[in-house]
């Protein structure tokens, strides 16, 4: 999507209804004396099924734009409008459904529950969720198998790889079936060739379940690889938006391939 | 989240800070086990003197006295009702119909007189006073050294400590109260006692045939029946049981120094102080009583049964009062050794908010992700208040197991001690089923409550700020 785009939906924002819409974003916070403005103004909208990349350096604020958008954090200013609901004008209770049933959530650092083993992990949002117990145990097993993980479902994350383990939270991002996959820097840990396998499987989730991507990460080549759209910050501003045509005009290989390379 | 998942990971979560956790719930089992330590105390000791009074025939007791009794035991709210002069006077048709009352086991004469002993050709001068067969059961004769009354009529005798210490001329040492009765008994079990007594015969010209009549129509009595004669008497009585009494702590029919069988005390018709008041009738056949003791079958029973003799025409005196005033001071006491017992487990309460406040500290990326996946702060609190929970209530049942060990312990070597000196054992301790619940109840309310402020300050810590930190 062009810039032009962009303010031509600030109007009509509710007809196009993109999956994520932010207006005028702002995330301020005190450190002492100073005033950080994490993020400052930033309007962007994403659409349904969308894969994206938030591109920057470290401290540009797409992190916080992330958190913003999972609704882990609300802004200072602005608005955060997902699948047509503001997330700032949500109770705190509101928010945790929220980020129960349409947020799935992948980190850098894998965020598994060390002391629970792989199957509890991805079984763990579910019990938020009160599904049945039965039903939690079988759909945890589908969701490792899915993963490649049917033989390690009872080991602890501590004995596995980070790639397995990425694989795992992957699958515990999955399991609520949400709408959207917000990711956070998800290769940050993992070699490139484990890192390669991770993103396949995003951009699988992203193609075969139409499920709507942001990703955020400072490698500008591997968003260039995966992203349909990058989306530049830095200083907490948006400072680029560009359709990456590569993997637009890729996709449509891609896929006829099933998704993997 | 619901409620088997909860606990499940609440569970889960303890475990896994295995020995922390287990310190935390050593100390309320701790402060349970002191708690459940001190209330079985207090219940058993409330158990025992209650078992001991009641055994004393003290509360199950109402002693009945007529209004023309002047040495009144009645007080001031019983000045109502008749003229003393003119109400009725306790004789036997009265003590059955008393003893026909509703709840009413049995009703006998206070049979009490004061005269001469002679004990290997000494005399001794002493209170005497008879004894009904149910005594037998009373705890103050359970323990005599010998053996009780053969029979009703049997022409024998149980003396009292003091009695017997003094027909074998010993003193008893002031502020030594350790008398071996049974060192008492062995000397005089068996031995023979003299008693001389005055009895009062009627006149030969007495109608015993009126006698009833003039009872039920005092005032109109004949002067010419007014007349008895006093004889001196002698009785040999066998000496069959030392009792252990005190007789300043005891009231009632116990106040005595020799007892005899009811029956026979009876039957000798020895003159009583009420004789010279109640002459006109003394002198017949038909005894009168100075009091009645009333025997009920349930000391809850005791105040209507004392309501309805009242309502006869009696004055009464029980000792329900003392009682109460006893059950105060036990529910005072329970109170004290609560706050004591409670103290160990606030310490212990205080131990959960800082076993959970650390928890805290390490699981913060665990709060953040829980938070991240889609968990509520009232999941997030939940979690840590069943974690209190769960140590409360495991703190709880472990601690009444100790509480209860503890007191066995004690009662075995209390019980030790008193079989050292020769008394019976006693059970001290006592922990009812409302105790255990209550304690393991309370144990786990503590715990929760204790659980508040960490289950708090988990739901609100920000997930953002949890998962930044590293």
């Amino acid at each position: 999507m062009s810039s032009a785009d962009r303010s031509a939906q600030n109007s009509a924002a509710t007809i196009a209804t993109p999956a994520i819409h932010a207006e005028q974003l702002c995330r301020h916070y005190r450190m002492g004396e100073t005033l950080i403005r994490a993020v400052d103004g930033v309007t962007l909208s994403v659409k349904a099924g969308e894969f994206v990349a938030l591109l920057g350096s470290s401290g540009s604020g797409k992190s916080s734009v992330l958190n913003l958008i999972a609704g882990l954090d609300r802004p200072t200013s602005g608005s955060v409008i997902v699948q047509q609901r503001d997330l700032a004008q949500l109770t705190r209770e509101e928010l945790a459904r929220y980020r129960l049933h349409t947020v799935g959530m992948v980190f850098q650092s894998f965020n598994l529950i060390a002391s629970m083993t792989l199957a509890e992990n991805v079984e763990l949002p579910m019990r938020f969720a009160e599904v049945e117990r039965g039903q939690r145990d079988s759909l945890a097993r589908e969701a490792l198998t899915r993963v490649g993980l049917q033989r390690r479902m009872n080991h602890r994350p501590s004995e596995l790889s980070g790639g397995e383990q990425q694989r795992a939270a992957l699958a515990r991002a999955l399991i609520n079936q949400p709408q959207l996959l917000l990711a956070d820097e998800p290769t940050g840990n993992l070699d490139s060739h484990t890192g390669t396998e991770i993103m396949n499987m995003v951009r699988e989730f992203n193609q075969q379940l139409g499920m709507t991507v942001v990703m955020v990460t400072h490698e500008r080549a591997l968003a260039e690889r995966y992203a349909q759209r990058l989306i530049f910050l830095a200083d907490g501003k948006l400072v680029g938006d560009e359709s990456n045509s590569a993997v637009n005009a890729g996709a449509d290989q891609a896929g006829v391939g099933g998704g993997r390379p | 989240m619901k409620l088997p998942d909860l606990a499940e990971l609440a569970v889960r979560n303890l475990r896994e800070s295995l020995l922390r956790n287990s310190l935390t719930t050593i100390g309320i089992s701790v402060g349970v086990a002191s708690l459940v330590a001190m209330l079985s105390l207090g219940i058993g000791l409330q158990q025992l003197a209650s078992r001991r009074l009641m055994k004393s025939g003290l509360f199950d007791t109402v002693l009945v006295t007529s209004r023309r009794d002047l040495r009144n035991f009645g007080r001031e709210e019983e000045r109502g009702g008749p003229a003393p002069a003119e109400s009725r006077i306790l004789d036997e048709p009265t003590r059955i119909e008393i003893e026909h009352l509703p709840n009413v086991l049995e009703a006998y004469p206070d049979i009490r007189f004061i005269t001469e002993l002679r004990y290997e050709d000494k005399p001794h001068l002493t209170t005497i006073a008879a004894l009904p067969s149910s005594a037998k059961s009373n705890d103050a004769f359970e323990t005599v050294q010998g053996q009780f009354f053969s029979s009703d009529v049997a022409p024998e005798a149980i003396l009292q400590k003091t009695f017997a210490e003094e027909l074998l001329g010993r003193t008893p040492k002031p502020g030594v109260d350790e008398t071996n009765v049974a060192e008492l008994a062995a000397p005089l079990l068996g031995k023979e006692l003299t008693m001389r007594y005055a009895q009062r015969e009627a006149a030969q010209s007495a109608p015993s045939a009126t006698a009833h009549d003039n009872a039920a129509a005092p005032g109109a009595e004949s002067l010419a029946d007014a007349a008895y004669s006093v004889v001196s008497r002698e009785l040999k009585l066998k000496i069959v049981g030392v009792a252990d009494l005190d007789p300043e702590s005891m009231r009632g029919p116990t106040r005595a120094r020799v007892f005899l069988p009811l029956k026979l005390a009876e039957s000798l018709h020895v003159m009583q102080p009420t004789d010279l008041r109640e002459i006109s009738r003394a002198a017949t056949d038909q005894p009168v009583y100075s009091s009645v003791s009333v025997r009920v079958n349930d000391p809850n029973q005791v105040r209507k049964v004392e309501d309805t003799i009242k309502k006869m025409g009696f004055n009464t005196f029980s000792i329900l009062d003392a009682s109460r005033s006893i059950q105060q001071f036990f529910k005072v006491l329970y109170a004290f050794l609560g706050i004591f017992g409670s103290l160990a487990l606030v310490v212990a309460s205080i131990g959960i908010v800082n076993t959970l406040v650390m928890a805290i500290l390490e699981r913060r990326r665990e709060i953040g992700i829980m938070k991240a996946i889609g968990a509520s702060d009232g999941d997030v609190k939940r979690l840590f208040f069943a974690e209190a929970g769960a140590m409360g209530l495991l703190g709880g049942v472990v601690g009444v197991a100790l509480g209860w060990t503890i007191g066995q312990a004690i009662n075995l070597g209390t019980n030790v001690y008193l079989k050292s000196q020769s008394f019976p054992p006693e059970h001290f301790w006592s922990v009812p089923w409302w105790l255990v619940a209550f304690a393991i109840l309370f144990s786990f309310g503590v715990s929760l409550i204790s659980g508040l402020y960490p289950a708090g300050r988990a739901a609100r810590l920000d997930p953002v700020q949890a998962l930044r930190y590293e």
